[in-house]
């Protein structure tokens, strides 16, 4: 028994080996948080679709996905996807960016093609191509769109996610393209990115209140909860809310012309698509790739909703 | 010797109390809106989550042991629910019908949950930590399986009925707080009028010896728990008809805050003593920190964590008094 077993592993390796040599093959390892929330939710969901997408379009293409919960684990993926599948492109979006850049850095120097998605790594020079999102363009279209919808001025509250990074840069630059408006922030405070917190916070806002005009909620999730509070202290009437992240109940309400939720901002779930698409493009195309792609964060408006809505995505 | 005994149940029993207090005056200074009805009711409604789990967990840490699955398993039993009431649009055409049959069975899933919990202590005389630990992991990636990784949502058409029980209001006061209240008042005849209440004190002082004096210590340990998870499973069905929702960020940390209510309101985390009343007004002091916060922009954002930790402290300095007393 105690031979078998060790023979196991043994044998398992050699197969492994055996078709990654003879397979003319190539294999895109895609490494990428678990879908703890979400928005998270909504990327697993796309970078399944893509896989798939890719594999029965292109047969000589071999994808392998894996999700971690923690910036540990999927350090411990990047090293399995090089010494077990043997991949020759790296699709990352990093848990945190320090943490995780040295090893990348490890999986480069073995020779492996590297995108980065949304979180950069701490040092240049070890992407070869970086997909991601603009947290602070995201931050300013949901400013620019107070300020034309307030154009007269007016009193808002924002609820924020979690003091992160990301948080910090959309929050910033939502408040310096303020600057300078007739525009009264009354208060913020965390919601945590989640509904509970969007409820708990905009309750207290209302109450504390007596006249709000404006909501940024600044994550569809938050908005969630804010709409709630919102209803139950029957005050719809007097205001609107601005989310962001583009989660597909509240871009229905778009789509429907809800008052409460005129717009919403994008922060699409789908730029792992992106990512994968044209890191697969390196190995079925002579197209120059290498660079950086920065996606907009457009505002998704009633006319242009449908093409931001996918009903099946859980996002 | 009676005088003294009875001068330190009386600053246990009203330190929370004074907390609590104190709590409110530093809430009516801040701002005025914080008396107005709606806010207070919020506050009530609010705490009902945590005050409910958290009586549950007076019972589980009186009798010596701990349970930390209590938040996933509110987010499993959520998601439960909330996957049996829109499966059963199809079949049953009575909304009613089916919230009322969702109930049974969060019931029944609180009470198979919390029996699995107790067993695995009693019977596989496992340590209640690492049980209720590895139990918690399992319900929440179960919710976030059952997820997709996404959330959740009720239907609308039920979840516009069922929306009733969490925005409802009796004499002025919502729904939840009610359930709050019967759950506390059954919890305290239960913990302090009952043989069963009286075994839960016994084996929390010393297990030993209760199991010589002929209690059956895996039986009453194990209802513990089974009443741990009825509460939590009481606690989801004023939860979910508030925002109609499930996902895996769902009851996030409501353990902590739970074991925090029962701390401050008295009972002792090793067990052999409990108080409902305090539970209860632990519960609130919690809720109201954060209300509090909410409603002032004079403390930064970024110390809100810090203005928690300090009064929780506090108010279980302010009711440990008593026992440095005793010891000089």
């Amino acid at each position: 028994m105690k031979i078998l077993q060790r023979l196991v592993p043994v044998i398992t390796g050699c197969l492994l080996l055996g078709v990654t040599a003879n397979a003319v093959a190539q294999t895109i390892g895609v490494s990428i948080p678990a879908a703890t929330h979400g928005w998270a939710g909504g990327m697993n969901f796309h970078a399944e679709e893509t896989k798939k997408r890719l594999e029965a379009a292109y047969p000589e293409l071999s994808i392998v996905l894996l999700t971690a919960n923690s910036a540990s684990e999927q350090a411990n993926d990047l090293e399995d996807l090089v010494a077990i599948h043997n991949i020759d492109a790296l699709v990352v979006l990093p848990f945190e960016s320090a943490p995780l850049t040295g090893p990348v850095r490890n999986v480069k120097r073995q020779g492996v093609f590297i995108t980065v998605v949304d979180r950069g790594l701490s040092e240049p020079g070890i992407q070869d191509v970086y997909v991601a999102g603009n947290n602070v363009e995201m931050g300013r279209v949901s400013a620019q769109y107070m300020k034309q919808r307030l154009s007269g001025g007016g009193d808002i509250v924002v609820l924020r996610g979690i003091p992160t990074v990301i948080d910090e840069q959309r929050f910033g630059a939502f408040m310096a393209e303020l600057e300078g408006s007739n525009i009264n922030v009354l208060d913020n405070q965390y919601a945590n990115w989640n509904r509970d917190d969007g409820f708990t916070v905009m309750q207290d806002f209302l109450a504390r209140f007596s006249k709000i005009d404006g909501v940024w909620a600044q994550d569809d999730d938050i908005a969630i909860g804010v709409i709630q509070a919102v209803r139950q202290a029957r005050r719809q009437d007097e205001l609107f809310i601005v989310g962001g992240g583009g989660m597909k109940d509240i871009v229905r309400r778009v789509m429907d012309g809800d008052r409460l939720t005129p717009v919403d901002v994008l922060y699409p779930p789908s730029m792992i698509a992106t990512a994968m698409e044209l890191t697969a493009l390196k190995f079925i195309s002579n197209a120059p790739l290498n660079g950086e792609y920065i996606l907009g964060s457009p505002l998704i408006t009633p006319e242009n909703a449908a093409q931001y809505y996918f009903p099946d995505s859980p996002f | 010797m009676p005088e003294k005994y009875f001068a330190a149940i009386d600053l246990k029993t009203a330190g929370p109390f004074l907390a609590l207090i104190a709590l409110i005056v530093i809430g009516m200074l801040v701002n005025e809106a914080f008396l107005s009805t709606g806010n207070l009711s919020n506050i009530l409604a609010r705490s009902s989550f945590i005050g409910i789990v958290a009586i549950g967990a007076t019972f589980v840490i009186t009798a010596g042991g701990i349970d930390l699955s209590v938040g996933a398993m509110a987010a499993f039993i959520s998601g439960c629910m909330i996957l049996i009431m829109n499966s059963l649009m199809e079949s049953i055409e009575s909304s009613v019908t089916i919230i009322l049959l969702a109930i049974l069975a969060s019931i029944g899933i609180g009470a198979l949950a919390g029996l699995l919990n107790g067993l695995l202590t009693t019977k596989a005389k496992i340590e209640a930590f690492i049980v209720t630990l590895g139990t918690m992991g399992i319900y929440r990636s179960l919710i976030t399986y059952m997820a997709d990784g996404g959330t959740l949502s009720l239907n609308f058409t039920i979840g516009d009925i069922y929306s009733e029980v969490y925005y409802g209001t009796l004499l002025g006061l919502p729904y939840p707080v009610w359930v709050f209240l019967l759950v506390a008042v059954v919890g305290y005849i239960l913990l302090n009028k009952t043989v069963f209440g009286r075994h839960c004190f016994a084996i929390g002082s010393n297990e030993q010896v209760a199991l010589y004096s002929a209690i059956h210590v895996d039986r009453v340990k194990t209802m513990t728990y089974m009443l741990q998870g009825v509460c939590v499973s009481i606690a989801t069905i004023i939860y979910v008809p508030r925002l109609g929702s499930a996902s895996g960020q769902t009851g996030i940390l409501w353990e902590l805050e739970a074991i925090a209510a029962v701390i401050i309101g008295g009972t002792v985390l090793k067990g052999g003593y409990g108080r409902i009343w305090g539970t209860v007004v632990g519960a609130l002091i919690l809720t109201l920190i954060g209300n509090i916060l909410n409603l002032t922009d004079a403390i930064s954002n970024y110390l809100n964590g810090a203005v928690q930790g300090i009064i929780v402290i506090v108010a279980v300095y302010l009711q440990r008094g008593a026992w440095r007393k005793k010891k000089h």
